[in-house]
């Protein structure tokens, strides 16, 4: 099964002229994702590798999207969300970087009061191997199998998701988070989500300085959560006050430090690495 | 991106939020003040400049040329002052605490109020301080000042005024996408009243694009920071001697721990992003050439970044950057084996574990 994506995930991706969002689209099609249709203003009628463009998602909706994939400027993401969520789609994926977190905010608390999901923005979205992949990981990291992956990064997941595969294991759904202050999902939405999934054996959470998501999660592991959980969490060397790439990664006030957020991880009971390649290791440990 | 005080007065004034007479200058030849006692503020951005000497008091013109070139000269860690922000001193009554900010977990836009301003709001006891969480779709309204007010125990005068405050720092924190906008001291004088008596404004520098008033502050970052930054890199500076180069924010940040925790000290952070440009890597070296570095450290898991295009930009960064210092490199994912070779035909040892390459610095730097 997996959470999130699935075989029933048919894909809009709304921007699919541009050079990301051309590139992807086909990467999803060969991955085995159904990418249903595409959106380009003014660019309805053509093609992008044997997917139809059309010129706004209301023309789009006859191929029956559910999900929408949108790679536009920065400028434009709050616009094509809205024009997504008038058109009653379920899953909102922005892969868009540097989106200003007050048109984040706004995407996020309407789909919610819609009952709709908001995956992003900056993220590499999410894979099930391999029913779906909705987003830009690297199609030829994925063994399907039990762990369930949720992080806040890119590079570095697809570093640990290789890790977990090279060692055998597989992966029921990785969730890419995206590595902004404010995002349509946290760890706790997701997982909520792993712990109804029959697939889903155990999950690793990937996480970094900045905000108190982490140990929100911890909190949700100690009382609600039924399955183990191996984490890992970067910026353990970072200065304070200096953002590390992310614009959530950043340690302000005394908040947000790695240190806080691997104790009350461990206090939780989750077995905590020091180093990536430890997180097969333990996952391996905690399934006995 | 933080506003100096100035700027983020001038920001008060233009959303008419009451802010003391006031003047910015930047040398103390050219003062032009006549309202005496005056304040004389350092414009600098960090916290703590009063316990610095960065305030000080001038009664006549004399004193104030005096003290205003004091603090001009002054450096407060490790910042200089940019200038100086003169203003008419306020006879305070109380000190008031408000700001409107950003809850990242509820994601809830969040204003904070307490009757107990003046000291860091982290020292104030959370009894003390009243919030409340505004749902960005629906927006601000007017109940909400009226009820923090009732509940801080301003009397009718001071809630009319606080209340019409509260709404336009949140009309501002809104318009120009602020992350934080905080009065603190928020100031009831003896005549009644109600001033901002610092202001703090920190803009998402991530939507300055549509705030072309705004100027982008190159203080908030070092010389090397703002070298990478005009060439569009992701740079931090830290104080280290293992120059980084990674790709991805998160993976840079793992390599960075990974470094430490093996006793390596990095010199900074260098996220190559997504690239398949060998200049892109190219620059990467022009920038860490001006670091100082003992060794090069280089960390890539190749997806959209592929391991021969950075393997071809490392040669050619070699050859025309005229790079002295070690080098060791871990390529792993797409092309990971035509990149490993292509650096090993021209001298250079690449891994595909991280942590074997981060054996093999150690070897390298001693």
């Amino acid at each position: 099964m997996g959470i999130i994506v699935g075989e029933d995930t048919r894909i809009l991706v709304q921007g699919i002229t541009g050079h990301q969002g051309s590139f992807n689209a086909l990467q999803m099609l060969k991955f085995g994702s159904k990418v249903v249709a595409g959106t380009s203003p003014g660019k309805g009628g053509t093609e992008v590798g044997g997917i139809k463009v059309y010129n706004s998602v209301e023309e789009a909706m006859k191929e029956g999207p559910n999900a929408t994939f949108i790679s536009v400027a920065a400028p434009y993401v709050l616009d094509a969300a809205k024009e997504a969520l008038y058109n009653d789609i379920d899953l909102i994926y922005i892969l868009t970087e540097k989106v200003p977190f007050h048109d984040t905010m706004k995407i996020v608390n309407l789909a919610r009061s819609m009952g709709k999901l908001v995956l992003g923005p900056n993220g590499p979205g999410a894979t099930t191997p391999f029913s779906c992949k909705l987003g830009i990981m690297p199609n030829q990291i994925f063994r399907k199998g039990g762990i369930g992956v949720i992080s806040r990064s890119g590079t570095l997941t697809y570093e640990i998701v290789n890790l977990i595969t090279e060692s055998g294991l597989g992966e029921s759904t990785v969730v890419g988070l995206g590595g902004d202050p404010v995002t349509g999902m946290n760890f706790i939405d997701a997982l909520e989500m792993f712990k109804d999934d029959e697939d889903t054996e155990a999950v690793v959470m990937v996480g970094e300085i900045g905000g108190t998501a982490e140990e929100e999660a911890a909190e949700y592991i100690k009382n609600k959560f039924n399955k183990p959980v191996v984490a890992y969490i970067t910026g353990r060397s970072a200065p304070p006050g200096k953002r590390m790439g992310h614009a959530g990664a950043i340690i302000t006030r005394g908040r947000g430090t790695a240190e806080s957020k691997v104790k009350a991880l461990e206090e939780a009971g989750v077995r905590v690495g020091s180093y990536p390649h430890e997180v097969p290791k333990l996952l391996k440990e905690v399934l006995g | 991106m933080n506003l100096y005080e100035y700027q983020a007065k001038d920001l008060f004034r233009k959303f008419a939020i009451p802010v003391p007479d006031g003047a910015y200058f930047e040398d103390s030849e050219h003062l032009s003040w006549n309202k005496f006692p005056v304040v004389v503020k350092a414009q600098v951005l960090t916290g703590g400049r009063g316990k610095a000497g960065g305030i000080k008091f001038a009664n006549d013109q004399m004193e104030l040329k005096e003290k205003a070139r004091e603090v001009l000269g002054m450096t407060i860690k490790g910042l200089k002052v940019k200038g100086v922000l003169l203003e008419e001193k306020l006879n305070i009554k109380k000190e008031l605490y408000v700001s409107v900010t950003l809850d990242r977990s509820k994601r809830k836009d969040l204003i904070m109020a307490s009757a107990s301003g003046g000291m860091e709001i982290e020292d104030v006891p959370d009894s003390e301080i009243e919030k409340y969480w505004v749902d960005p779709v629906i927006g601000y309204s007017g109940f909400i000042g009226r009820q923090i007010a009732m509940k801080m125990g301003l009397n009718q005068d001071q809630a009319r005024q606080f209340q019409d405050i509260v709404q336009k720092i949140y009309a501002l924190y809104e318009s120009y996408d602020c992350e934080l906008v905080e009065i603190n001291p928020l100031t009831i004088l003896t005549d009644g009243r109600i001033v901002a008596g610092d202001a703090k404004v920190v803009i998402d520098s991530d939507s300055l694009f549509r705030h072309r008033d705004i100027p982008d502050n190159p203080a908030d970052r070092t010389k090397l920071e703002e070298l990478a930054y005009l060439r569009g890199y992701s740079l931090v500076e830290l104080d280290g001697n293992i120059g980084v180069i990674a790709n991805g924010a998160g993976l840079t940040m793992a390599t960075l721990d990974g470094l430490t925790l093996k006793g390596l000290k990095p010199r900074n952070f260098l996220d190559l992003g997504g690239t398949d440009d060998v200049e892109k890597v190219v620059g990467a070296f022009e920038i860490l050439k001006e670091a100082r570095i003992t060794a090069l450290f280089i960390n890539i898991f190749g997806g959209v970044t592929r391991c021969d295009t950075v393997a071809k930009g490392i040669v050619e960064a070699k050859k025309r950057v005229g790079f002295s210092t070690p080098i060791v490199v871990r390529l792993s994912g797409v092309n990971e084996d035509v990149g490993r070779q292509m650096l090993k035909e021209n001298g250079i040892g690449a891994y595909s574990n991280m942590m074997e390459a981060i054996e093999e610095l150690k070897k390298v730097v001693g």
